[in-house]
């Protein structure tokens, strides 16, 4: 891993009684995309807000770009940039108003149309705030956040509430960023989106840090390597599958096998199709989704502290 | 940018932001005339005679213009510093390097343009439509009972965010607020119509105050420089209570998280 943008060590938040935050640590390196995941309640917010320098922690050591952010000058405020989960920036001016605004703010700041143009507002940027769609609001908010040139961006869900195409287009400006060179802190509920964006993502539950890195090392961590996953047939019951498939899963219908020795499974199941005549149509082979790991390691870290 | 510069660059946006608020503009500078030419039409011509016989618009000039500075100040402020604290722009802000003093800054000087602003379309309407006469002699004394009172008003308008839980309560809070005491207090209804008990009730608020420190200068009677500065001592005593509370309670987060 690079150089780290941040670095945290045995965190701890408590509310009165409460400890939102329990001894985490973090490492994020320059130029990477970091996912921050976990279920609501797990304590991501209060962290990101203790690394933007919005809350004081009550215990550990927190380093962003080098200053402790409970201390920080102001001039490290010109290195970071925040887009928070929710900002309604005034409707009464336009987009390229807004970041004319934002850009004042900043010592040094990229050009406006150039931001505008990253995240893909050019035909909107004499158009007022109001009259955006959510999706396009949300982008502004990311030029907003971009406008002081940053090298740090935190982005706390960026695509809650979006349809599809809006979020395919949230992920290319996102992606975008990362040949800016940019670090990303990403907080999100799409496993998806994590999967698609991030080089590294942590799944926090109950205030620690119970997995790390990247989707795929995360995959394997789980030990299920591939799924294979296929409708049962009509007519079939479980215990007719060639070996292996039998003793399988079944969910709503469908039989699901995670083995280490896909092709052999594979092999053993088709050929058992093409003898049968069964229709097998629907069937899927896939590596576990992030969704999947992340569904299993939550489940396994509420047992594990109720 | 320095800091003065960053001020003037918010202020430039916040004034955008407001001429661009059909309903702002509305309120804060539009109502206080519409009031005036209620008030005007129903009373007319009247003289008031406990007050030496002086003309009903005589008095209510002053009258409008103390609502219109309250209103561009204590409840405007208290209305769009609400809004932008709800809207996540308060806390946004704080995450750049603007300073927050700026932020206010720049409501604060939105909030004094237009303070002045209601004031000199008031004065002037008043000229034109009802022959009351601007007093021009006593023009430090009205500009010195502007200062005060903006600045007063302002700071209480950013106290009073610290009991308004959301955005929707806004306009209701401050206008709960502020509606009785402009009835109480002799903004629209002559203080010679009131029941003296009410008026010693009025008195404890500043509204009253400001008001007779502006009528002292647009009345006639009204002998000397028109300095009021008993009254102006209670308007700027309730204006550094209210800044002491506003440091101690003003929230840049929303009410919500």
């Amino acid at each position: 891993m690079a150089e780290a943008v941040i670095s945290v060590s045995g965190l701890r938040k408590s509310y009165g009684d409460f400890e939102a935050v329990g001894g985490l640590d973090l490492e994020v390196g320059t130029g990477e995309i970091f996912a921050f995941l976990g279920p609501n309640g797990a304590g991501k917010t209060t962290t990101v807000e203790i690394l933007e320098g919005y809350r004081r922690r009550s215990g550990g050591e927190v380093s962003v770009l080098g200053e402790d952010p409970q201390r920080a000058p102001r001039s490290w405020r010109e290195r970071i940039g925040i887009v928070l989960q929710q900002c309604r920036m005034p409707p009464q001016l336009t987009v390229r108003e807004t970041i004319e605004q934002y850009a004042g703010y900043f010592r040094e700041s990229r050009p406006v149309e150039e931001t505008i143009a990253l995240v893909g507002l050019e035909p909107k940027a004499g158009d007022r705030v109001g009259r955006l769609s959510g999706g396009q609001q949300r982008r502004l908010d990311v030029a907003v956040a971009l406008i002081g040139d940053p090298e740090l961006l935190f982005l706390d869900e960026p695509t809650t509430g979006f349809d599809p195409t809006a979020r395919r287009q949230a992920w290319k400006v996102i992606s975008n960023l990362r040949e800016l060179g940019k670090t990303i802190f990403l907080t999100t509920h799409y496993m998806e989106e994590a999967q698609y964006l991030a080089d590294r993502a942590a799944i926090i539950v109950s205030g620690e840090v119970i997995a790390e890195g990247s989707p795929a090392e995360l995959g394997r961590s789980t030990g299920a390597d591939t799924e294979v996953r296929f409708r049962l047939p009509d007519g079939v019951t479980t215990a007719e599958l060639p070996t292996g498939f039998a003793a399988a899963e079944t969910d709503n219908g469908f039989v699901a096998l995670r083995t280490g020795e896909p092709v052999r499974a594979l092999n053993e199941l088709t050929g058992w199709a093409l003898e049968r005549g069964v229709d097998l149509s629907s069937i899927e082979v896939g590596r576990p989704s992030l969704e999947d790991i992340y569904l299993e390691l939550t489940g396994r870290g509420a047992e594990g502290s109720g | 940018m320095s800091g003065p510069a960053l001020a003037l660059h918010q202020f430039r946006y916040d004034q955008k932001v407001f001429w661009r608020n059909p309903a702002a503009v509305f309120f804060t500078v539009l109502l206080p005339v519409v009031f005036l030419f209620i008030f005007a039409t129903i009373f007319g011509s009247d003289e008031i005679e406990e007050l030496g016989g002086i003309e009903t618009t005589t008095y209510y000039v002053p009258a409008i213009i103390t609502l219109a500075v309250v209103s561009a100040t204590a409840q405007s402020l208290a209305i769009s510093l609400t809004v932008a604290r709800e809207s996540g722009i308060l806390k946004r802000g704080r995450g750049t390097p603007l300073p927050s003093w700026v932020f206010i800054a720049g409501r604060v000087g939105n909030a004094v343009v237009l303070s002045v602003l209601g004031l000199v379309v008031v004065a002037t309407i008043g000229r034109l439509v009802y022959d009351v006469d601007i007093p021009w002699d006593r023009l430090p004394a009205v500009l010195v009972t502007l200062t005060v009172g903006a600045a007063s008003f302002c700071c209480i308008g950013i106290a009073l965010t610290a009991i308004i839980p959301s955005e929707d309560a806004a306009p209701a809070i401050t206008n709960a607020v502020l509606l009785p005491l402009y009835f109480l207090s002799g903004v629209f209804i002559p203080e010679t119509e009131i029941p003296g008990g009410v008026l010693e009730f009025a008195d404890l608020f500043p509204i009253r105050h400001f008001f007779e420190a502006f009528f002292a200068a647009w009345n006639p009677m009204t002998t000397g420089a028109g300095f009021e500065w008993d009254q102006l001592a209670v308007v700027a005593g309730w204006g550094l209570a209210a800044l002491l509370v506003a440091v101690r309670t003003f929230r840049w987060t929303p009410r919500g998280s």
